[in-house]
């Protein structure tokens, strides 16, 4: 269940995220704790050893008190393919069969499949709180 | 500087990679590595690896697979050749950390308690209790764990993923993540071949195989002191390739790492 642990990385890129947003938009400091994270999309494939279900279960977890508390967390699941380092072609392939689709040699490199990534947050800010808005 | 960690983000562009979304909302690109806090550390771990000369090997397997075996004869061999040090990862006791001074090397334990997996803050954390003035090689026994440790980069040059024979020789078809990650693969207990009809040494190496994986494959048994030179070997040759590296000033991440590196660049 190590899960928990990249939620919590998860939780602390985001504030970052929103830390980093705040300064370069608010010229009023005093309003940069009113921005919140509403979706989060992260992008996991197979071969990353993190699965999407658990990581979504240990992310309330994570996010408690954080200002990506009441964010959705989105996945994009990224297929597992490889490109075939003998004849070239490019094609999928199990997690644990990465071997060329055409020819079955398994001098492959994986082109997609072992992703881990934030891809993009999207921000709001509390009607209330937002002077300018 | 390329167009997918955020790198490229400066405070004169960032302005352009906000869209907007509805009145009050914004969207932020960020296409940053989840773990990218600990690839940070790891690098810097990895940074005072170089600084000082010293190969830095993270071992993975499943519990009671020998990694503790394998370094009292790893150590015992290369006593009078090399200067070693240890970082042990276990939930809980002092027990393999003793085991390792009591063979005369240094060793420090990082009691994890209930935490699956060492990270690069614990290693960095362990290193700081350590003395590395003239340490050749230092060993990171990770916890037995063929899932998490496998997604945690420490700062290591090399993996090396250890599958005893009384376990199966389908686990690296059942464990991908964690034996795609190895630069070499080690069958352990060996000597117990001859009372197990169900393990198949070149099924193993073929499983591996299958996961695009070129890792040198090789079978010894620590306590019967079978297979061992090939094993002492290539610890040698890869302490002279860090060796040259940092002659150089260049470093190794393990293969995984650098594939997915050089991926991503690629796409850029």
């Amino acid at each position: 269940m190590h899960e928990l642990a990249v939620a919590q990385a998860l939780v602390e890129q985001v504030e970052a995220v929103i830390d980093q947003h705040a300064a370069s938009h608010d010229h009023d400091a005093s309003s940069s704790d009113a921005w919140q994270a509403s979706l989060i999309r992260v992008r996991i494939g197979p071969l990353a050893g993190v699965v999407p279900d658990l990581l979504a279960s240990a992310f309330p977890l994570a996010a408690a008190g954080s200002r990506a508390e009441h964010a959705v967390l989105e996945f994009a699941h990224a297929p597992v393919q490889v490109r075939c380092q003998t004849c070239g072609a490019e094609t999928a392939a199990a997690m644990n069969r990465l071997i060329c689709g055409a020819c079955g040699d398994w001098h492959t490199q994986i082109i997609s499949g072992d992703e881990l990534l934030l891809e993009s947050v999207e921000l709001e800010t509390t009607p209330t709180l937002t002077p300018n808005s | 500087m390329c167009d997918t960690c955020g790198c490229n983000l400066t405070p004169g562009n960032k302005h352009l990679a906000f869209k907007p979304v509805a009145k009050g909302a914004t969207a932020v690109s960020v296409l940053k590595g989840l773990l990218a806090k600990n690839d940070d550390q790891a690098a810097h771990n990895r940074e005072h690896f170089d600084r000082r000369g010293i190969l830095a090997i993270n071992l993975m397997s499943s519990p009671g697979s020998g990694k503790t075996a394998l370094l009292e004869a790893t150590l015992t061999a290369l006593k009078d050749e090399f200067t070693c040090a240890v970082i042990e990862g276990d939930l809980e006791t002092e027990n393999d950390a003793e085991r390792i001074r009591a063979k005369g090397v240094q060793a420090h334990q990082i009691v994890t308690g209930t935490a699956c997996h060492l990270d690069a803050h614990l290693v960095h954390d362990a290193l700081h209790h350590m003395n590395l003035d003239g340490v050749d090689i230092l060993f990171i026994e990770n916890v037995g764990n063929l899932v998490c440790p496998a997604s945690f980069d420490l700062g290591q040059h090399l993996n090396v993923t250890l599958l005893s024979v009384t376990e199966g020789d389908d686990k690296p078809a059942k464990y991908p993540v964690m034996f795609r990650a190895a630069d070499a693969m080690l069958l352990t207990k060996t000597d117990l071949l001859a009372v197990l009809d169900d393990f198949d040494p070149d099924k193993a190496e073929a499983h591996l195989r299958n996961l695009a994986n070129p890792a040198p494959v090789m079978r010894l048994s620590a306590r019967k002191d079978l297979g061992m030179e090939a094993w002492l070997a290539w610890l040698r040759e890869q302490l002279a390739a860090q060796r040259a590296r940092v002659a150089t000033g260049q470093s190794r991440r393990p293969a995984i790492q650098s594939d997915g590196v050089k991926y991503h660049n690629a796409t850029a």
